[in-house]
């Protein structure tokens, strides 16, 4: 039976408007304006998950983001769902559904506690000492440890929501909308600063926005009415901006800030639909003021993690702000005053509150005075020992404290509550400070970390800077934004302040138990299951730097990072190895502060948009003769044109005898393109090709290999020169950018006294590449005024001719070994100029091929592909193309390394051919060459680079790199595979037509 | 992310730009007079300094200029920015 505990109607909760939702498959209602958190907790509803190692039932600790327990999957089975949501965190809406995490068959019954029952047996490190042995059992281990860990389930479907990125640019950013932030936006956006505010609830006001303290006032009002005004004014100011729901995840240099905000996911599913679910916020601010405020720190005692423990905070901020009881009988735990308010705030209301625990001696504060008036017991200088209650607290025990904190006396007591609120002070969340790269400094006297130093550019107010009393913060953050923002004062200096101050301090990292910690279960990270005793072990075993104990006990590494336990896991540490917390240092906050969806880091960028494509002037031609494409670098290349129902390999053997039998046509456009102007032009290619250049004549087209300085082969392709100070550069597809960025660095940084010009013109030409024997009939059809004699226009020239007016650029060039000829015609004139060609060689069944032919034609012919035969370890000289490298040039770029003693070494793996013994065998690119199967290890001589079976040898044939392979013709080796060794023999290079007799074909 | 200010274009986001590695190394004039050891001391080593460090940057999706910048890796902070042929600012 579900008890209501909503006790009040609260101005932040509209009880109007009910709500219906599922938790664990049972439906429950809340209002709108509760998460589902304090509408779980309205009916009594504290078990919510399963810990993640002994698999505790655990309940709701927090009311914020900082949640380390109460996490749920939401909408379950839906392609929607979403793992590791903090319930804290979620607004419900009508239809929410949501399950626990980490526990099977049901978050009552499961099978994982019996780890709970074995935690004797789990200690820190466990894993990694037991499951390394033996080694080859590892995969066995994993297997199970995967499927009993585990958090959420990712969704198995395609996310149907939409996400968005944008850009901000503004003069002042203020990440936290608590009184802090509020009053610097305003202030900011007052004197003239285009501001952004930014806060993760969906309410502004922070903690004070349900403050009725009594022993909190401003200007003789409760600090919540007088918030309210200002809020109201701040929401009607020009030049503000405000983003609540929205999530600052990271922070990095330069003021680069990401925020996640969230748009839709408090929506029911009806208005969801089509609109943006979560924007990723690119923030770029002049001044960043950061108001994240302090997250309350639990007490580590034993058995402190029972479902009906929480923070005081929290349930403070539940009566306050939901209107919501999280017990029956309710008892606090502290070490300081802000719990006698959490108490006072539940009496107020009508409330049952026990007793206070307090580790203190005496506290002076006007607070105190209130909460004995009240009638509730204040137990001084006592602990809890021991709490019981398994799913659900239904007592603690509680003992006196020694005077030095160390041990308990005296008799124990115990006291049944279904609710204890444990205050152990207060952490500033220093999380987005330290991620900006700026450095932390402890604070001895308080315990806390905070910012070494604002600057020009930053600034911490409020209590994320330390400042926790109303009094200081109020008065620091006016001086602070008189600084910071250059103005003469502030619009709230003025006002009168009234608030109990804290006198008594007592903290205690580790409280005693009246058990050895060995047999005790103090948790410091809720989430990840460590306890004070783990990292006593890690000590123990000689752990000393606070990086390496988080890793070895996990403590922080959960999805909360540790938010809550982290400064106890220091604390401890530095009591335990007697030295001083300051001198630990922290371990790094890395973003997302809290976890992001992928969906918003990638935005749009989603299924066709994932990259750019760019596609040639052909394309659309292609599309309707049904090829298939391939993707190279960013292009969409057209691979094979499968006519009916032929196969891949069925088109490219058709598309290959075809090419050499008649005529082919592939579309080249995408080669690299590099219009080179300018009166150094030639010297220029002298220094970055390896061969000479100054001689070529004007209309010669000339093969060039480029080296990086380390004499390793870079890029290769035609340049063409068209006047005396003017050339065409082709480079390989992929290569493109590459070059033209390499080229202009050495023109811009080694030889500025160049008179040279690059500009890149791969877009502006689209290539169609004629070859076959009847090419030169094909191309005498469209430009029959053209002399096509090889005296007139021989293999490697150029000429510029018009067709049809197009004006194109002709190379008589060949990548197939065939007679061929590449037309350059401007790119809104390719498709026109291609399917000319295609008309004019109908009657000679022109077959236009795709990339894997042209691969397959370039092998038969021994053509090397950068990138495919070579991988940056093989030079000119390793490719057996010594002939392309020039003695006489002084210098050319990666001249000097061809003769370093490595690259000069013999036994270096050099560029051979291949041929199976058995020649219908094709071998597997990448497979391993050896020269003995016996061996042992066996020796990788090297491995195959580009394999086809070749149709117009009728034979497998592949190109290899091997080591020493120059010296090894006609030697047998072997390629063991999987199944079976295949026999190879060393070959040639060039397969097919070694004399190039079908370069110069008769018309 | 940093934020660059090309000496060509002004302020603008990292990621319109590519680093280029340590800065100041300038190509021997006469390669083929150098040992192997000098042609390697000019090929492969390079600084990784705690401080300021001298680095190449290029404003590729931009206006492609190279240009040279003092940075202070430690914490990133962006000392100087000049020109190629520009000689580093005193530390
Ligand atoms: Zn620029």
């Amino acid at each position: 039976m579900t008890k209501n505990l909503r006790v009040k109607s609260s101005e932040f909760i509209d009880e109007t408007s009910r709500i219906s939702f599922k938790f664990d498959g049972k439906t429950y209602y809340g209002f709108k304006g509760d998460t589902l958190a304090s509408a779980l907790l309205a009916s009594n509803v504290h078990l919510i998950g399963r810990s993640f190692k002994y698999h505790r039932p655990r309940g709701i600790m927090t009311s914020g983001s900082e949640e380390p327990n109460a996490i749920v999957q939401v909408n379950p089975n839906s392609n929607i769902t979403e793992p590791n949501a903090r319930a804290t965190e979620i607004e419900i809406y009508e239809g929410l559904e949501a399950t626990s995490q980490n526990c099977w068959p049901s978050v009552n019954f499961d099978i994982g506690g019996i780890n709970n029952f074995l935690a004797p047996f789990l200690p820190a490190g466990f894993y990694y000492k037991t499951f390394m042995w033996p080694k080859s059992f590892w995969k066995k281990y994993e297997f199970f440890i995967r499927h009993s860990a585990g958090l959420g389930k990712s969704p198995t479907k395609r996310d149907p929501d939409i996400y968005d990125h944008r850009n901000i640019h503004c003069d002042v950013l203020v990440v936290g909308a608590g009184i802090s932030g509020i009053l610097a936006a305003k202030n900011a956006a007052k004197n003239n600063y285009k501001t952004l505010l930014i806060d993760e609830k969906n309410e502004l006001g922070g903690s004070t926005i349900f403050e009725t303290n009594e022993n909190k006032k401003i200007n003789n009002t409760f600090s919540s009415e007088w918030l309210k005004k200002e809020i109201s004014e701040v929401k009607n100011i020009k030049n503000l901006e405000i983003k609540t729901r929205t999530s600052v995840a990271a922070y990095h240099q330069y003021n680069y800030l990401l925020a996640r905000e969230n748009l839709t996911d408090h929506l029911e599913k009806k208005d969801k639909k089509n609109k943006i679910r979560q924007r990723l916020l690119k923030i770029r601010a002049k001044k960043v003021i950061l108001a994240t405020g302090a997250l309350e720190r639990p007490l580590v005692f034993n058995n402190n993690d029972r479902p009906g423990i929480m923070l005081s905070s929290a349930v403070k901020k539940y009566i306050d702000f939901y209107g919501v009881a999280c017990g029956k009988k309710n008892i606090f735990f502290t070490n300081n005053d802000s719990a006698y308010e959490s108490a006072l705030s539940l009496h107020n209301k009508g409330i049952k509150v026990d007793a206070i625990i307090d580790i203190r001696e005496n506290s002076n504060a006007k607070i105190i005075k209130k909460v004995n008036e009240a009638g509730i017991k204040i137990y001084w200088s006592h602990t809890i020992v021991d709490t019981s209650g398994y799913k659900r607290l239904s007592d603690i025990s509680i003992m006196k404290l020694s005077n030095d904190g160390m041990s308990v006396i005296g008799s124990k007591t115990s006291i049944s509550c279904d609710c204890l609120g444990i205050a152990g002070g207060w952490t500033p969340a220093v999380h987005l400070y330290t991620q900006s790269g700026n450095k932390l400094t402890f604070d001895e006297d308080r315990n806390i970390f905070v910012p070494k130093a604002d600057n020009s550019e930053q600034i911490c107010v409020g209590s994320c800077s330390g400042d926790f009393e109303l009094d200081e913060i109020i008065k620091n953050l006016s001086n602070k934004l008189k600084n910071f923002l250059n103005i003469s004062q502030t619009d709230f200096e003025d006002i009168s302040l009234e608030n109990d101050k804290e006198t008594s301090k007592r903290n205690i990292w580790l409280l005693p138990s009246d058990k050895p910690t060995g047999k005790t279960k103090p948790f410091v990270d809720y989430q990840n299951d460590a306890t004070a005793k783990d990292i006593k072990l890690a000590l123990r075993e000689g752990f000393r730097s606070i990086e390496h104990v988080k890793r070895y006990t996990t403590t922080g590494m959960g999805t909360d990072q540790g938010k809550l336990g982290n400064m106890h896991a220091l604390g401890i540490i530095a009591d335990t190895a007697g030295v001083k917390m300051g001198e630990l240092g922290t371990t790094t906050f890395r973003p997302p502060y809290t976890p992001l969806t992928f969906g918003t880091i990638v935005g749009r960028n989603v299924g066709e948009f994932f990259d750019t494509f760019r596609r040639t002037p052909m394309n659309d031609w292609h599309i309707k003769n049904k090829a298939e494409f391939e993707n190279v670098g960013q292009w969409k290349r057209a691979w094979y044109y499968p006519i009916n129902d032929e196969t891949m390999h069925q088109a490219v053997q058709r598309e290959s005898k075809a090419a050499r039998k008649s005529a082919g046509i592939l579309d080249a456009s995408t080669l690299g393109k590099i219009d080179i102007q300018g009166s150094d032009a030639s010297e220029f290619l002298n220094r970055v090709y390896t061969n000479a250049w100054s001689k070529l004549a004007i209309g010669k087209c000339r093969y060039g290999l480029m080296l990086n300085e380390d004499g390793m082969v870079f890029d290769d392709g035609v340049t063409t020169r068209l006047g005396e100070n003017h050339y065409i550069m082709t480079t390989t597809t992929g290569g493109a950018s590459n070059v033209l960025s390499k080229l202009e660095d050495y023109l811009q940084t080694e030889w500025p006294e160049l008179d040279v010009y690059l500009t890149s013109v791969t877009d502006h030409f689209a290539t169609a590449s004629l070859c076959g024997p009847n090419s030169k009939k094909i191309l005498n059809k469209i430009i029959p005024e053209l002399d096509l004699s090889d005296e007139n226009f021989p293999h490697m020239s150029f000429k510029e001719v018009t067709v049809d007016k197009i004006k194109c650029r002709i190379m008589r060039i060949s990548f197939t070994g065939e007679q061929s000829y590449e037309i350059n015609a401007p790119a809104s004139f390719g498709e026109a100029v291609w399917e000319k060609c295609i008309e004019a060689g109908k009657e000679f069944d022109i077959t236009p091929y795709g990339t894997e032919t042209m691969h397959l034609l370039r092998a038969e012919k021994g053509f090397i592909i950068v990138g495919q035969d070579t991988d940056g370890t093989m030079t000119p000289i390793d490719l057996q193309m010594d002939w392309i490298v020039s003695k006489k040039k002084y210098d050319f770029i990666g001249k000097r390394s061809l003769y370093r003693s490595d690259t000069m070494k013999e036994n270096r793996k050099q560029l051979v051919g291949l041929l199976t013994e058995d020649p219908n065998i094709v071998l597997e690119e990448g497979a391993q060459i050896v020269s003995e199967l016996n061996q042992k290890p066996i020796e990788m001589l090297g491995h195959v680079t580009s394999s086809y079976f070749s149709p117009n040898l009728n034979k497998s044939i592949a190109l290899a790199v091997v080591k020493d392979g120059k010296n090894m013709m006609g030697k047998k080796l072997f390629i063991p595979m999987e199944n079976k060794n295949i026999g190879v023999t060393i070959s040639n290079t060039i397969f097919y037509d070694e004399e190039n007799k079908s370069i110069n074909a008769k018309l | 992310m940093f934020l660059i200010n090309c000496p060509y274009c002004g302020e603008r986001d990292q990621q319109e730009f590519k680093a280029g590695g340590e800065a100041h190394i300038e190509r021997p004039k006469q390669p083929t007079e150098l040992s192997d050891d000098q042609w390697a001391e000019y090929l492969f080593m390079r600084k990784n300094i705690k401080g300021v460090q001298f680095e190449r940057w290029n404003h590729a999706h931009g206006c492609r200029k190279w240009f040279n910048m003092a940075r202070d890796t430690s914490n990133d902070e962006i000392k100087a920015i000049y020109k190629m042929g520009e000689k580093p600012p005193p530390q």
